[in-house]
């Protein structure tokens, strides 16, 4: 198959926002200043739904990360590979490190985000490089 | 509203059955039930059954229908699924339905098959009870997802690594004695430090394993032990749920579970009991830092002390609050479907005195069960207590 994504379910909204990423990347703002992520119709912090698109800002901080050494059949990537969740102030995200060993990354490390194709799955992949 | 009562129990020994289909499994546990309550089959009036992976486990969905038919029922049968909390869930709701006066006996359990997949694919099936998108494409693991909760856990309170391992050491020594537990030897903190790495921080012996088995409760109203004459001694007096945000990222903290706190304040207020009151618990260890964070959210410590309670030993058997004298899902094994009913049952064992470690706890009157789902994105507690 010449695309990869032929069989699989639809996630415009999903794929769209981790390609803007890679341009800095955006977040849904509620009318009372609430963070989320796309695709979304309702804040779930209040129930609003006047949502409109926000930068994200250009860095955020390493909340917490694992080096995983065990990986699912088919994800790709090779262990060992080091995910991280990076709080980005208004939202959070989860993707893979680049650019950083294990031993480099600590709770509070700075990293910008940015977008890949995950070759083996053809889906896009949330990743974060040094900031 | 009716009170309920626990009839009869019945597990199938956890471990790897390879060979042997999911049906042949949930039908061991219910008859072994169903004979432990003295109540007849017939009078069983619906199934509440609780299994997680099967359409990709065993290629079968739509498996209550299926398995009221091997377990030999003449009733319909619900299929519960809450991740790792499907049999909790499927209890809960089996209790419900009795207190309504709906109904007089339930079977209620789970199963799950797991060992006839790899280990990746395991990894793979379980990832499922994850965000798909904002966590499984980022690599996130189930012990992946618990690796980033136990580096948040002691970035914020402290702890380490080693008090982990007394965890794994405790529920080891307890499942030594427990017939139906898959790994029946101890291991010391030692072994389980030096266990390869998973998901950093947590190695293999901070896991719980990949396991096959089977539970089942039968569930009667109060009015229908006494008319039929049962000894059913254990009642279950307190039920409660609570859900959270699916993806960890989305949780205003990592280092703790509010959803297993909700579902701990609905728990107790239905059974009129506080914390201080549990004298023996079951928790969802499917790893060591998900024992940590349970204890903590079921009011037995506060954050930040629940890390050392098994090295301090309050949580040994010899402890004054016995945590997963089964073996927990750490030694006794985890057939994620099939955990929650379980734990009422090795409760309910506990509480009756014919459990291995009934001597530990020989004078106990209340004690609680706590079935989380994936990452603790839903959580449901039961109190069970000596009613006679
Ligand atoms: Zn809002």
């Amino acid at each position: 198959m010449s695309d990869p994504e032929a069989d699989a379910p639809a996630d415009t909204g999903f794929d769209d926002w981790v390609e803007s990423l890679a341009d800095g990347g955006r977040f849904l703002e509620c009318a009372n200043g609430h963070g989320s992520l796309p695709p979304r119709r309702v804040c779930p912090e209040c129930g609003s739904t006047d949502l409109s698109e926000a930068s994200l800002p250009d860095t955020g901080e390493v909340a917490t990360f694992s080096e995983i050494h065990v990986a699912p059949s088919g994800f790709g990537e090779d262990p060992p590979y080091v995910t991280a969740v990076v709080d980005f102030g208004p939202v959070r995200l989860t993707g893979v490190v680049r650019g950083l060993s294990a031993d480099e990354v600590a709770i509070g490390t700075r990293v910008r985000p940015d977008a890949e194709r995950n070759e083996a799955t053809g889906n896009r992949l949330v990743v974060f490089r040094p900031a | 509203m009716s009170g309920v009562r626990v009839a009869g129990v019945g597990l199938t020994p956890f471990g790897e059955h390879a060979g042997r289909t999911g049906r042949d499994l949930f039908a061991e546990a219910s008859l072994a039930a169903l004979e432990d309550a003295g109540v007849p089959r017939d009078d069983v009036e619906h199934l509440n059954y609780g299994n997680f992976m099967g359409a990709l486990a065993e290629r079968q969905g739509h498996q209550a229908p299926l398995m009221a038919e091997a377990a030999g029922l003449r009733c319909a049968g619900t299929r519960y699924e809450e991740a790792c909390a499907s049999a909790g869930v499927a209890v809960r709701e089996a209790v419900r339905a009795v207190r309504s006066g709906e109904n007089d006996v339930m079977l209620a359990g789970g199963m799950e098959r797991m060992t006839n997949l790899s280990t990746a694919e395991v990894t793979e099936s379980l990832a499922v009870a994850a965000d798909e998108l904002f966590e499984v494409r980022a690599g996130v693991t189930f012990p992946g997802a618990y690796a980033l909760m136990a580096r948040a856990y002691f970035d914020e309170h402290g702890g380490d690594r080693e008090d982990l391992a007394h965890v794994a050491a405790k529920n080891h020594a307890n499942a030594v004695p427990n017939e139906y537990a898959q790994y029946r030897r101890e291991v010391s903190v030692e072994e389980a430090l030096d266990s390869p790495p998973v998901a950093s921080p947590l190695h293999l012996f901070d896991a719980c394993p990949i396991t096959d088995g089977a539970s089942a409760l039968v569930l009667v109203s109060e009015e229908y032990a006494e008319e039929h004459d049962l000894d059913a001694p254990v009642a279950i007096t307190g039920t409660g749920q609570g859900g959270d945000r699916l993806a960890l990222q989305d949780r205003p903290e990592m280092s703790g579970t509010p959803a297993a706190a909700d579902a701990a304040a609905e728990a107790y207020d239905d059974a009129g009991v506080t914390s201080d009151e549990v004298e023996v618990a079951e928790v969802h260890d499917c790893f060591t830092i998900a024992e940590v964070m349970a204890i903590e959210a079921l009011g037995f410590f506060e954050p930040g002390e629940g890390i050392a309670a098994a090295r301090r030993g309050d949580t040994t058997r010899e402890g004054d609050l016995p945590v997963n004298l089964s073996g927990g899902l750490k030694a006794k094994g985890h057939p994620v479907g099939a955990t929650g009913g379980s734990q009422i049952a090795e409760m309910t064992r506990l509480l009756r005195g014919d459990h291995p470690n009934s001597d530990a706890v020989a004078d106990a009157e209340v004690g609680l069960t706590h079935n989380a789902g994936g990452t603790v994105a839903s959580a449901v507690v039961h109190v069970l207590e000596v009613a006679e």
